[in-house]
């Protein structure tokens, strides 16, 4: 009898090389990505005198620490460092690597996709969380450890308990303005930062199949800050004309065969879920944080809430983090002015989300100042080819390279302390964006209306918003 | 790996939900080498302030908690970045355990890998940990991985912990070792999956 299985099922399955009798298995990686952070598990291979496995299957790309501003000097001697030594690392063991001079250089959840070295049914692993990026391909991608790396460069393979399955249907569409970005946030706040924890999610329905592969790629980014294992979207036409051309993908007839196989991936019917929710587009409302947990985020037309209000629990958390983030209990959300912006990271800086803040600054002011850094150096060069950059500089932003900038406070992009941010990024825990940063998390073209009002607006009310 | 048994210690309840990696080490220390250490980052930016003095509210400061082996937290410790450093600030500042309703997945796997135990209990259950070691003279705890059992003055308290991690705990196996013995499988599997699925192998002479 043949049963119905899951996308991740069958993914799953076509990795498994031994499963132990405690259940754990054993899984080979088809791709592993590195980075300047991948530095202590490559101290890990040669404390135990051993090599790289399959440095065909490995690619090294600078991103983290790579400075946005004043290439190719970097004045930051640490990070010169950290760049240097994936250098020296990837090339030790014959690693392909997307250095800082590379003309594909960029963060590695953008690089991937674009150089067509992300293709479905892959098993993709990075020691980055958002490695769940990936799965918008139908890819069973997830973030790893240093220990796993070191495992993974040595072996190829990786022991894995099987996560259980979580489907998210989304029904409906997102209205105008509203971006996947605005859906994710949403996602999280109604399922919680460990909503979705210990499961392999996938996402479904008429919402999900309508977004581009980059609003694909948005949504299975955040869902780490779900507590996903991973996340994934079956491919389909839009995937499959994303990857072809794709400069390291596979052409012609091996590309027929390919999409053959990966058409036979989405999930049967009648197959079984460990989980199922439902959720509707058109509840979705452009939505920003206002706390310190991706779980924290509300329509922009709601207000800060009041700890008076809150269960006994979260009380005392959302009197601190008020406190942090400097807001006052049942403000407006349209009410918190910001000192800056930031559009980038690995969220949010493809070509399409520059598009969507672009559109909403084209012949306007900011009225703060803030940074665009594009995904990856090949989003820059297309970006540049339509005007966007100018579109930005004129509206006063700096337009940057690529790296993962702002994001991750590692590099030399960071907000100030008690400085405020309305930012496309995934991340607004304490300090990430730099010691006694606050964060506010929003789309692309949400970040924009704030740049221009100087606090959070909602984008549809922006004069000729329509919509 | 260090293999962890039975730890009889001082707790330090930190009473905090979501504390995200990016807390437990921020990213600005993460560029150093592990050998210098990596204990005084734990917490950093929540056990000092921003002019570097010690936060004098933070629970790690109360002089009550000094030695902590075992820190106690709420639902979703270690969420956020994969950084295994988190890990290492932990190890490094001496804790050996961490007791929270529930764990980030790629902390809980990174804590298992470096001996380090992540204990889960339900909520009533944490608030009973947190008023013994609040009144507790010293507030110390007894975590026996062996019965899976907390022992909190006269209480008796589960915890739970995946079977296969409990096993690599107390044995204190290393997953290289248990790979290095399928080395003919994963030769096997490779050499089926490049012949079945030729199109996952990306080749340079694709490269422009």
């Amino acid at each position: 009898m043949t049963t119905a299985h899951t996308l991740f099922d069958k993914v799953w399955d076509a990795h498994v090389i031994v499963t132990r009798e405690d259940g754990e298995a054993l899984l080979w990686v088809d791709r592993h990505f590195v980075h300047e952070g991948s530095h202590h598990a490559f101290r890990q291979v040669g404390a135990r005198g051993r090599g790289v496995a399959e440095p065909g299957l490995t690619f090294g790309i600078a991103d983290h620490y790579v400075p946005t501003r004043g290439r190719p000097i970097i004045s930051d001697p640490t990070v010169a460092g950290m760049v240097e030594q994936l250098r020296a690392n990837t090339h030790q063991y014959g690693i392909r690597s997307f250095d800082i001079m590379d003309p594909a250089q960029g963060i590695v959840h953008v690089v991937g996709p674009e150089m067509g070295l992300t293709l479905p049914g892959l098993l993709i692993v990075c020691g980055d969380s958002h490695t769940s990026t990936h799965g918008a391909f139908g890819a069973y991608a997830f973030g790893i450890g240093a220990s796993e790396v070191a495992h993974v460069l040595m072996t190829q393979t990786l022991w894995q308990q099987k996560p259980k399955r979580m489907r998210i249907w989304v029904h409906g569409i997102l209205g105008a303005h509203m971006s996947a970005k605005d859906l994710a946030l949403y996602v999280i706040a109604r399922i919680g930062a460990d909503g979705a924890r210990g499961h392999a999610v996938e996402y479904s329905g008429l919402a999900i199949t309508a977004l581009s592969m980059e609003g694909r790629l948005t949504l299975c980014n955040m869902s780490i800050e779900a507590g996903a294992r991973c996340a994934m979207i079956a491919p389909d036409d839009t995937t499959f004309q994303w990857i072809c051309g794709r400069r390291w993908a596979p052409k012609g007839a091996m590309l027929d065969a390919a999409v053959a196989e990966w058409r036979a991936l989405a999930t049967d019917p009648g197959a079984q879920f460990d989980k199922e929710i439902e959720l509707d587009a058109t509840d979705v409302a452009p939505t920003v944080t206002w706390g310190t947990s991706p779980e924290d985020a509300l329509p922009i037309t709601g207000l800060v809430p009041d700890p008076e209000r809150e269960p006994a629990v979260r009380a005392s958390y959302v009197r601190d983090t008020l406190s942090y983030m400097g807001l006052a209990p049942g403000q407006p959300l349209t009410e918190i002015s910001v000192d800056r912006v930031f559009i980038g990271s690995c969220t949010n800086a493809r070509l399409e989300d520059l598009r969507a803040a672009a559109a909403v600054l084209r012949g306007r002011k900011a009225c703060v100042p803030g940074l665009v850094s594009p995904g990856s150096s090949g989003v820059k060069r297309a970006a540049e080819a339509e005007g966007l950059d100018q579109i930005f500089t004129d509206a006063g932003l700096d337009w940057a390279e690529a790296g993962c900038s702002m994001c991750v406070g590692m590099n030399g992009d960071i907000v100030a302390p008690g400085e405020r941010c309305a930012s496309t990024t995934n991340r607004n825990f304490r300090g990430r964006q730099g010691p006694g940063a606050r964060t506010h998390l929003m789309s692309p073209a949400m970040v924009a209306a704030a740049a221009i009002a100087g606090r959070l607006t909602d984008v549809r009310l922006l004069p000729g918003a329509g919509g | 790996m260090e293999r962890f048994t039975t730890l009889s210690a001082v707790a330090c309840p930190l009473g905090l939900e979501n504390v995200d990696t990016d807390q437990l080490i921020p990213a600005r220390f993460m560029s150093r080498p592990r050998a210098a250490g990596y204990g005084g980052f734990l917490l950093h930016d929540l056990r000092l302030r921003l002019d570097g003095e010690l936060q004098p509210d933070f629970p790690l400061n109360d002089c009550r908690y000094a030695g902590a082996k075992v820190l106690v937290a709420r639902r979703n410790f270690g969420t956020g970045s994969s950084r295994e450093a988190a890990v290492y600030a932990l190890w490094d500042y001496g804790i050996r355990c961490v007791i929270a309703r529930s764990f980030g997945a790629i902390f809980e796997g990174n804590a298992v890998k470096n001996g380090l135990l992540p204990a889960v209990v339900g909520e009533r259950e944490l608030s009973a940990i947190d008023a013994w070691l609040a009144t507790a003279e010293p507030p110390h705890i007894v975590v026996d991985l062996e019965q899976l059992q907390i022992m909190a003055g006269p209480q008796r308290i589960a915890f739970t912990i995946d079977p296969v991690r409990r096993l690599r705990l107390l044995n204190g196996w290393d997953d290289l070792d248990l790979t290095d013995r399928r080395n003919t499988e994963i030769a096997a599997y490779r050499a089926k999956r490049f012949r079945i699925a030729p199109w996952v192998v990306p080749t340079q002479d694709r490269e422009r």
